[in-house]
């Protein structure tokens, strides 16, 4: 006999509602459904109603957490468009501000996943380190999450030569603590115990269902974004691309620890290699009828932007498929088979960002019932 | 003020609940119980359970679905309750004012507290927001 167990939407493992219906029998998992959509606002909508440099607002809070992903991608493919080319110096700071993000929010992650473990000392330790972090951003872009600093043609805010000092000796503190994390996480019992061989993607899975970003770099496959389509100034610097073999959680814990380590080599080069010049370059409001696509490696896998224009200075389609809609199918594989304990970890695992998913609805077949939206309540607000 | 007064003042405990935000508020809510701004000087806990719950916090614009369960959630916390609406977006929907699957702004359909203006706002802002709502009790 089995016996469903619902989750959500209001619920302990994630700080966004979503509902997920499992069905076990005992204590083991076979069979999981998903019902998204609590969240959706209805952004892909609203993009094409306002401007391209209105957009830009939109975009950046289709997630607070990866803002600046969202931006550079939005930015990305809209200059792709008009055909701008960005100054160097832009180009370089764009990385910087990615690269901060990733440190952030792989910090933020680890920290859920220890709560999820409750291993709650481990949570103050990485949210207190992602503080640091948290302190760069708000020097460079005046805000702590959303940084309003990229803008179509270029940044709106500079590196000052003095925030480079402050900023070696924060990455430094970073970079040590990082270290000692790696060294906790491969050595504690509880941890070990709790992660190991929990979860498993296997290689053949990730390669079959698309999965993207740190999620499948955990299961072996060696992709990202910023070596094999390099925007921003990736091009102009070295970096490793990390992969563990595993698939379980803790591969998927190492990989992002190890990801900062990369992310802090990542902006200690781009600080030295700073250019100088101006920041942006000009756009004109009306953009001639063309298309584009821009992808970026985004802290949680790759994120796509699709955009159409028509001559005027209002899209007329764009597309976003952020990376944890493409890693929701990984949920399947990793719970089957597994026990009830094992829910919140392993669904905290592939970091997923609902924010951005949402701009979709997916609807149970079992039980869900389907809301229809009418056209005219579609158009209806925009009186 | 009364003996119960007092002491709800004391230890109030906070439930959160996302109708729809960009999680950047959310996460400035969860930045509150870290070392660095540490509610719980303040007798504050983040619980995971309406029945547990003296403060709603809510952040994010409303949505069609998530509507419903808010208005539920707010019916399922015992009295005396109070909610504090975290970020633009609850208190005007912010830059989704007019997407078409958001009803919002919150006080159309529970009674609001306190608000906390800002996109994010910062935590010293929430906590701060949080403490001028108690002194009311
Ligand atoms: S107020 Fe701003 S940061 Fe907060 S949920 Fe709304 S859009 Fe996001």
């Amino acid at each position: 006999m089995t016996f469903v167990v619902p989750f959500g939407p209001q619920h302990p493992a994630l700080k966004e509602p979503e509902y997920f219906r499992f069905e076990v029998k005992g204590e083991e998992i076979i069979d999981l459904n998903v019902r998204l959509g609590y969240i959706h606002r209805g952004i892909e909508r609203a993009l094409q109603e306002r401007s391209y440099l209105h957009n830009i607002y939109l975009a950046e809070r289709i997630c607070g957490i990866c803002n600046v992903a969202h931006t550079t991608a939005y930015c990305q493919t809209i200059e792709q468009l008009a055909n701008i080319e960005v100054p160097d110096r832009a180009r370089f700071i764009r990385t910087i501000l990615c690269e901060l993000e990733r440190i952030h929010s792989h910090l933020l992650w680890a920290g859920v996943a220890a709560h999820e473990i409750g291993f709650n000392t481990l949570f103050m330790f990485f949210w207190r380190d992602r503080e640091l972090v948290l302190d760069l951003k708000e020097m460079i872009s005046g805000n702590r999450q959303i940084s309003a600093s990229n803008t179509l043609g270029g940044v709106r805010r500079d590196v000052k030569p003095e925030y480079v000092p402050t900023m070696l000796r924060v990455l430094n503190k970073l970079e040590k603590e990082t270290k000692y994390y790696i060294d906790v996480c491969t050595s504690d019992r509880t941890i070990l115990a709790r992660c190991m061989g929990v979860g498993v993607l296997t290689k053949e899975d990730a390669i079959k269902l698309c999965i993207v970003g740190p999620t499948t770099r955990a299961s072996g496959v060696d992709v990202d974004i910023r070596r094999d389509d390099p925007y921003a100034a990736y091009d102009e610097i070295s970096f490793k691309v990390i992969i563990e073999r595993e698939g379980d959680v803790l591969a998927k814990v190492i990989v992002r620890l190890r990801e900062i380590l990369e992310s802090i080599r990542i902006i200690r080069q781009a600080l030295k290699a700073l250019p100088r010049g101006p920041l942006r370059t000009k756009v004109a409001p009306k953009i001639e009828p063309n298309e584009a696509l821009g992808r970026i490696e985004a802290p949680r896998g790759e994120l796509l932007y699709y955009a159409i224009s028509n001559g005027t200075d209002k899209p007329e389609r764009i597309r976003v498929r952020p990376p944890t809609y493409a890693n929701i199918p990984s949920f399947k594989p990793m719970f089957v088979g597994g026990t009830i304990a094992e829910i919140p970890i392993v669904m905290a695992s592939i970091d997923p960002c609902f924010a951005c998913t949402d701009r979709v609805t997916l609807v149970d077949s079992h039980t869900g019932k389907a809301r229809v939206v009418s056209f005219d309540e579609l158009r209806g607000r925009r009186k | 003020m009364g003996l119960v007064s007092f002491f709800r003042r004391k230890s109030p405990w906070l439930l959160h609940f996302d109708t729809g935000g960009c999680n950047g508020c959310s996460i400035e809510v969860v930045a509150t119980i870290i070392p660095r701004h540490d509610i719980e000087r303040f007798g504050m806990q983040v619980r995971g359970s309406p029945r547990h719950a003296d403060i709603l916090v809510v952040t994010g614009p409303i949505t069609k679905q998530a509507k419903d369960r808010i208005i539920r959630i707010y019916e399922q916390m015992p009295e005396p309750k109070m909610v504090v609406a975290v970020g633009s977006c609850p208190a005007s929907g912010c830059v989704f004012y007019d997407c078409y699957n958001v009803v919002g702004p919150l006080d159309k359909f529970i009674p609001v507290n306190a608000y906390v203006p800002g996109c994010p706002p910062k935590p010293e802002a929430i906590i701060f927001a949080l403490v001028k709502a108690l002194e009311k009790v």
